[in-house]
């Protein structure tokens, strides 16, 4: 298995009174896609919320590259080259998808060859380039969000439901993404409820249940094994989407 | 957004029932330019407020402080210099203004600075706590006031060249109040450039709608919101300076007089958006001047009445900020 490029020991997340994450442990392997899956509730987003400092850990550590970045503030964990996509995307509704790329293209004007490469992907991205986000479609608003996470390149990637409420044509334009970008110097760590989606591109996963992580291993034993599927998910990979 | 132009299709046909209404056209043009001038002036005032709201969600009652102590420090500076203010060259009493409002903008923003980070910082995300400490922050500024300036009202008077009045035919259009709309058009134009055409401008509006995924791509939201208030702040100096000179008084309880518009006018535009403030503070100077002439008996309640009927029609304000 590659170096491990993300770690987490012990995270535990409350948010007000709620105790979320109740000691998280997993290695995301460096340069592979890791899917991070589990039912609803449990605690998949506050995970890669923690990660990015937009809930802060009680207790615990994450360390990336080698550094604990657990205290770090958000602005200083996405400078370490951390892109985050939330499950709600997030765009600025205001701002046209050109000033939202803009943004998100922290260290100055986006790199042409670059967005070329995004509007292959997605086309839609170019022919609304003027118009307000807040404009788009839905699944147009989720390859924004993708986009603006790649915009410049990234050492790592944390992705919420990426495929959510998209068109099958969308998602295999967002599965030739991924796959490049992981192909290239870029980690991945997504949180998937599409299971197609998810063993098609998982490398490793990661399973979680009530605030832990049950299960670790790669998406190919785990996507064989029946039994452990509907242990942890409550249903098989197969018999979904 | 797509582009909404019914807002501000608002002032236009508010002027013309307004004109209906009047009767006069000489005394028509008289209010209107009165009315554009108080919005200007109040938008002036408005728009730090608006932003720091939208970026921080922060409900800051003690602006109308940095709005006095403008006023009071260009009166002081305005008073020192007498004798330019007084002389009959506009360019010696543009000697004696200017480095009047240089320095009140300086003094609230250095003070807006200050506030934040000894007022406001320890309340952020906590509304009720923001409302009382930055009230209580008003309450105090306006007895400190006091302190330094003495309890009487301050006498100001208008330098020569911004007296008296250009008649038109049967127009008479006070110089002051042009000069004000020109202040204030100058200000939304200055504030409309950063906004759409710069990256820090792009970063606020961004801010204003969603703070945390500002913050997710790398940029530090804290400095921006400190750099908007105590711009905001400074131009609520400018604002109180130019509100001071138009009612040739300048007391304690300037500050918190005119709070009560500014809050109405960024109620009405929507809270976060310049835009709006600006239709907003359109809106409420033309009513006053118009109500305070058509039915003075109700021009006390007519800008509540202008907010009551707009949140009717738009409960977020003329233009309501996309939140995350």
């Amino acid at each position: 298995m590659a170096e491990s490029i993300l770690s987490l020991r012990g995270v535990q997340t409350r948010i007000g009174r709620y105790h979320i994450l109740h000691g998280v442990e997993f290695d995301v392997a460096e340069g592979g896609l890791t899917m991070l899956l589990g039912r609803n509730g449990a605690g998949k987003t506050t995970t890669l919320r923690t990660i990015m400092g937009l809930w802060r850990a009680a207790a615990g550590e994450i360390r990336f590259e080698g550094r604990d970045i657990t205290r770090l503030a958000t602005p200083d964990i996405a400078r370490l080259g951390i892109a985050y996509v939330p499950e709600s995307m997030a765009i600025f509704a205001d701002l046209t998808v050109q000033e939202n790329l803009i943004l998100a293209a922290r260290t100055g004007p986006p790199d042409a060859q670059r967005l070329d490469w995004i509007f292959a992907r997605f086309e839609a991205l170019k022919r609304f380039w003027m118009l307000p986000a807040g404009n788009l479609s839905g699944g147009q608003k989720q390859m924004l969000a993708v986009a603006r996470a790649i915009i410049e390149p990234r050492r790592l990637l944390l992705i919420d439901e990426p495929t959510k409420g998209l068109a099958p044509a969308i998602i295999a334009n967002m599965i030739d993404a991924f796959a490049e970008l992981k192909d290239g110097a870029t980690t991945l760590l997504v949180v998937e409820q599409n299971f197609a989606f998810a063993r098609q591109l998982g490398d490793t996963v990661a399973v979680m249940d009530d605030g832990k992580v049950a299960h670790t291993g790669t998406m190919a034993a785990f996507a064989t094994d029946t039994d452990l599927q509907q242990h942890l998910l409550g249903m098989g990979m197969g018999e979904h989407q | 957004m797509k582009q909404d132009w019914l807002p501000l299709l608002l002032i236009p046909v508010l002027m013309l029932a307004a004109f209906a209404l009047v009767g006069s056209a000489s005394s028509w043009v008289t209010l209107s330019v009165a009315g554009l001038a108080m919005g200007l002036m109040i938008f002036v005032m408005a728009s730090g407020l608006t932003l720091t709201f939208g970026l921080m969600d922060v409900l800051n009652f003690g602006h109308g402080a940095f709005i006095a102590v403008g006023a009071f420090v260009a009166a002081s500076v305005m008073l020192a210099l007498s004798a330019w203010m007084t002389a009959d060259s506009l360019w010696l009493n543009l000697a004696a203004v200017a480095p009047a409002v240089i320095a009140a903008m300086a003094v609230s923003g250095a003070l807006g600075w200050g506030f934040e980070r000894v007022i406001v910082r320890p309340v952020y995300g906590q509304h009720l706590r923001q409302i009382l400490v930055t009230t209580g922050g008003l309450i105090v500024a306006e007895q400190l006031l006091k302190v330094v300036w003495g309890p009487d009202q301050i006498t100001l008077t208008r330098p020569a060249a911004l007296r008296g009045a250009f008649v038109l035919g049967d127009v008479a259009i006070e110089k002051y109040r042009l000069l004000a709309v020109l202040v204030g058009l100058l200000v939304f134009a200055a504030l409309a450039l950063t906004l759409n055409r710069t990256r820090l401008g792009l970063l606020i509006r961004a801010g204003v709608e969603n703070g945390e995924m500002v913050e997710a791509l790398g940029y530090r939201i804290r400095r921006l919101f400190v750099g908007v208030f105590v711009a905001g702040s400074a131009l609520a100096g400018l604002g109180g300076a130019m509100w001071g000179l138009y009612q040739e008084t300048v007391t304690a309880a300037i500050g918190a007089q005119v709070i009560v518009l500014v809050f109405i006018v960024i109620i009405i535009g929507g809270l976060g958006s310049v835009g709006g403030c600006f239709v907003g503070a359109l809106l409420v100077g033309l009513t006053a001047n118009y109500i305070g002439f058509l039915a003075p008996k109700v021009a006390l309640g007519s800008n509540i009445l202008l907010m009551a009927l707009i949140l009717l029609w738009r409960p977020q304000g003329l233009y309501a900020v996309a939140k995350r």
